[in-house]
């Protein structure tokens, strides 16, 4: 199946996924995994689409401009039922500091840990905020060397801790 | 011996409850024994549930004694009648399943629970269990109810997650 992957971002309000998906409906797509989020105020979501036979553009043109969105459509090597397992979760909590995340993303690189989910937030006050990052991923390091190569991102104001998953399967 | 046929998701048989055990034969130790060897054939599952191929009977087997990360457990344990009496705390954690392929995510379940059981011969005993193994036997028992832990799903964002991370942590400073 040829996927695209479509982008939208624009000011959240209600029924703008149920706006755009029966637009994609009834052009005939289906989609695949898909994720949406609020990131400051504004809506943003992801869709893995296939084409339905008609341009995805002129599909989706009509429903972004009436929901005022931007989009934005790439055509990608898509496949499914290719989900893969986290093994370390990695939180940061501490003071918004700039480079809090280059630098403990960086350090995770360099150990071969391979990040399939991240999320942030800034939470707290406006005068006092406080960032809060949790990483789900996969590496073949053990938690001992991960622990040893992020002690260097850890400061009095910035707690950084790795801990396994254990994915129970029943 | 023999390797049953797991059932998977939208199988309707997985949502039905399953019915309590009264005949305690061979024909009971029988299936007991593939029910084990189709657990062990599969991907490393810590437990399986009657009803995942095909047989509406509350029969669980969980087995937490060979995780990665040793944690607290019984061994092999065969629950038949299975019965949670007490709960308490909770926790968040991942789960997947033999009847859900290709699909991990979060669910909330007791941190710690009580439980009563027969053994496969009949005989009631009762355990009191915490952590992996107590989500274990908490995810086979919903499986007897008709339950899969697609229906419990939470998102990582919960509240109570973040809660959990302060809690657990013990170093993070207030701020």
């Amino acid at each position: 199946m040829d996927w695209q992957m479509l982008t939208l971002v624009g000011e959240d309000q209600p029924g703008i996924v149920a706006q755009v998906t029966q637009a994609l409906y009834q052009g005939g797509c289906t989609l695949g995994e898909t994720s949406m989020i609020r990131l400051g105020g504004n809506f943003t979501i992801m869709l893995m689409v296939s084409d339905g036979g008609k341009p995805l553009a002129e599909l989706i043109e009509p429903v972004a401009g009436s929901l005022q969105l931007q989009y934005h459509l790439d055509p990608i090597h898509g496949v499914l039922h290719q989900h893969l397992v986290p093994n370390f979760q990695v939180r940061v909590v501490g003071a918004d500091r700039a480079g809090i995340v280059a630098k403990v993303t960086g350090t995770l690189a360099d150990s071969g840990f391979n990040i399939l989910e991240l999320e942030s937030d800034v939470v707290g006050s406006a005068k006092d905020p406080v960032y809060i990052m949790t990483i789900q991923g996969y590496a073949n390091a053990t938690l001992e060397a991960l622990e040893e190569a992020l002690q260097a991102s850890k400061d009095a104001d910035i707690e950084v801790n790795v801990s396994p998953i254990e994915t129970l399967i029943g | 011996m023999a390797i049953l046929e797991i059932l998977q998701l939208p199988d309707p048989l997985l949502k039905e409850e399953s019915a309590p055990v009264e005949r305690f034969d061979d024909e009971l130790l029988g299936f007991i024994d593939d029910l084990e060897e189709t657990r062990l054939n599969g991907p490393a599952a810590v437990g399986i549930a009657a009803p995942q191929v095909g047989r509406l009977q509350r029969i669980v087997i969980v087995d937490c004694s060979t995780t990665r990360k040793p944690v607290p457990n019984h061994g092999r344990l065969v629950l038949v009648n299975p019965e949670i009496t007490e709960w308490d705390g909770f926790e968040l954690g991942r789960e997947g399943c033999l009847s859900v392929p290709d699909y991990t995510g979060n669910v909330i379940r007791a941190e710690r629970i009580k439980l009563s059981a027969q053994d496969p011969y009949g005989e009631v005993h009762d355990y009191e269990m915490s952590g992996y193994e107590a989500r274990a036997v908490q995810h086979e028992v919903d499986h007897l109810d008709g339950v899969l832990f697609v229906d419990r799903l939470v998102s990582r964002r919960t509240d109570l997650f973040q809660r959990k991370v302060y809690q657990k942590g013990g170093k993070h400073k207030r701020r």
